[in-house]
């Protein structure tokens, strides 16, 4: 199942930690800004008295990969999505179809590319934490298996009911997330999509797309069976016009 | 005078809509410039919010569908043999490519690394609806291409291949009407993946035949609004026999796809967002009322389909109110999801505006050139042959 996150907004205090650490392990230039952006791949938004951490979800069956017609966003056995800049071309579907609205694109660069979190993919390698949960000071963004993660979630919501919206964001929003979320506030009062149905967006185009091998063979036979009906009632034509003594048409 | 040079084209000679096309045309190539040298945020409105603007809804999604004239008359004329239609098809797969043309060089500023576009062909991704697009543009520009090729064959006196051609037409039809089947519909495709984002009011997942069978209604307007086009710029009369059939055909394409239409509305529970009439209603409403329902109500009268004027206006409703639902689909109907509005820039239009007038200017061109239609090279024309 891979590894993931969990975070805990009722433990966040906002100290920014984990968006330095971001900046710093990705080489991002720039200061840490309000929004996700191709060069702040994670950040804090205060609301309703918490701050929301806003980063990739990376999705179990990640709409990003599934649209990029390059492959060139994937999604690895580890749990992150990661990113081959050296095959995008830019057609920036995937920023288009992400339900959670995660790619961000360099506007201002003539060789641009995108910019999302890859949940240090290169780090889980090797077996360490990604950096924005070990420089959390609160524990509010833990690592681990996603499996052990679920477990930790519902524990606490079961600990302390009365301190928690029962839910587990991630766990079922667009087929699932290996980043989770818990909160003391409802998920759409924090700026998450709350209207995520449980089944992946992908399935929408692969039923169609999965189709189209049957439907091309199907088709062609159907045209030229046309064109063959209809050029046989020509010739047909043309042979009784030869009968009756008249000449056929241009 | 004026009269006198347009009864008799027989050199080419600049005027007022050439030193537009010019104009448009150097205008276009300057935007080019910059956005290769400062990037696409210097001369785009896209944002992080809105990656997808004009380019993608005029450029690409009506410059595909546009062109989907070409593979219905070939249809017409190879497959269910209606011959009468013959005169017609050229300049139609002419327009096809040229539709074609558009929307590759549009991709070209659109994508961030165009230099990359061969990427599609070399690393696959089925699942992904922009690669079986990518597939359908680069395949079925080259079956347009050689679908076009006898006209030049011919102009340069190569019989041979143009015969090679000739035999293998039906063949080639059929590949052709398979490739944009599957390419309009791709195109409907592509707003599959964002149900939380598309309004209900164009949000379906009925939405790839949505496209095709508008696609096909609107492409038959085009064929019709081209001939009027052609008509006045060269002086020829209407083929009144051919276009009264076609607009038959047209009532029945946008008839059935209004009422598809309808029907997504009813499914998504979307009527109450018609009558609340907020920004969204209203676009729809202009949208269906003039590109649907007018066309096909005016062109059910006989007597207002064999009416010129009335034939070549429907036909222009037809057009735009296909434009009209590209945009709402990729424009207006995404608009509330991404929090934000969006406005093309000036250099975007430009360069759509530009792209299109360089199009028409190339069409003019290759009228003069080529046997395209029906009465030859429109420069061998004299003024004894223009008939009322």
């Amino acid at each position: 199942m891979g590894m993931g996150l969990l975070i805990d907004a009722t433990r966040c205090i906002g100290c920014g930690a984990c968006s330095s650490a971001c900046k710093e392990q990705n080489k991002l230039p720039g200061k840490v800004e309000e929004v996700l952006t191709a060069y702040t791949w994670t950040t804090l938004q205060a609301r309703e008295g918490l701050n929301v951490r806003r980063m990739c979800m990376h999705c179990e069956v990640p709409t990003c990969a599934s649209v990029c017609p390059v492959a060139a966003l994937t999604k690895t056995a580890d749990g992150p999505v990661v990113y081959d800049a050296e095959r995008c071309m830019g057609c920036r579907y995937c920023m288009m179809a992400c339900p959670f609205e995660v790619p961000k694109y360099q506007w201002d660069r003539p060789v641009p590319v995108i910019g999302k979190c890859i949940l240090c993919a290169g780090r889980i390698k090797e077996g360490k934490p990604t950096a924005c949960a070990e420089a959390c000071p609160a524990e509010a963004t833990v690592f681990g298996k996603k499996e052990d993660l679920v477990w930790e979630a519902r524990t606490r919501l079961r600990q302390k009911p009365g301190e928690y919206v029962n839910q587990i964001y991630g766990l079922t929003e667009a087929g699932g997330t290996s980043v989770m979320m818990i909160s003391n506030v409802p998920f759409d009062k924090l700026g998450l999509k709350s209207n995520l149905p449980a089944e992946p967006p992908a399935m929408r185009t692969w039923q169609v797309l999965s189709n189209i091998p049957d439907f091309i063979g199907v088709w062609g036979v159907f045209l030229y069976g046309v064109h063959w009906i209809t050029a046989r009632r020509d010739d047909v034509a043309k042979v009784e016009n030869h009968g009756n003594g008249q000449e056929g048409q241009s | 005078m004026n009269t006198v040079a347009a009864l008799a084209p027989r050199r080419f000679r600049p005027g007022f809509w050439t030193a537009v096309a010019v104009v448009l045309f150097l205008a276009f190539c300057t935007v080019t410039v910059i956005r290769f040298t400062k990037g696409l945020g210097a001369v785009t409105n896209l944002s992080d919010q809105f990656p997808w603007g004009l380019w993608i809804g005029f450029d690409l999604l009506c410059g595909v569908g546009l062109a989907a004239g070409a593979f219905t008359l070939t249809a017409v004329v190879h497959l269910f043999n209606l011959k009468k239609f013959e005169p017609i098809v050229r300049p139609t797969i002419l327009t096809g490519f040229l539709g074609y043309a558009f929307v590759i060089v549009a991709l070209l500023l659109d994508l961030g690394q165009p230099w990359r576009i061969w990427h599609a062909i070399v690393y696959w991704n089925p699942h992904s609806v922009m690669f079986e697009v990518a597939w359908c543009v680069m395949l079925y520009t080259t079956v347009l291409a050689v679908e076009f090729s006898p006209v030049v064959f011919e102009k340069f006196g190569f019989h041979a291949p143009a015969r090679i051609i000739h035999r293998l037409i039906t063949p080639l039809v059929i590949l052709g009407v398979i490739l944009s089947t599957l390419h309009q519909s791709s195109l409907g495709s592509l707003y599959l993946i964002v149900p939380s984002k598309l309004h209900p009011l164009w949000y379906s997942p009925m939405l790839p035949l949505h496209f095709y069978i508008s696609a096909i209604g609107a492409g038959i307007g085009m064929v019709i609004l081209e001939s009027y086009l052609s008509g006045r710029a060269f002086r020829r009369h209407l083929e009144m026999d051919l276009l009264e059939p076609l607009a038959r055909g047209m009532v029945v394409a946008l008839g059935i796809y209004g009422l598809m239409r309808l029907q997504a509305i009813r499914r998504n529970h979307a009527f109450g967002s018609i009558l609340e009439f907020g920004y969204e209603g209203q676009m729809f409403l202009l949208e269906f009322t003039l590109g649907v329902l007018l066309p096909v109500v005016l062109m059910s009268f006989k007597r207002l389909r064999t009416h010129p004027d009335w034939l070549v206006g429907s036909a222009f409703l037809a057009v735009l109110g296909f434009v009209m639902n590209r945009l709402n689909v990729s424009i207006t109907g995404m608009e509330a999801a991404s929090g934000t509005r969006y406005l093309p820039s000036g250099m975007e239009i430009i360069v759509s505006v530009g792209l299109v007038a360089t199009g028409m200017a190339v069409f003019a061109f290759a009228v003069r050139m080529f046997p395209i239609f029906p009465d030859g090279p429109v420069t061998h024309r004299t003024e004894s042959e223009e008939g009322a």
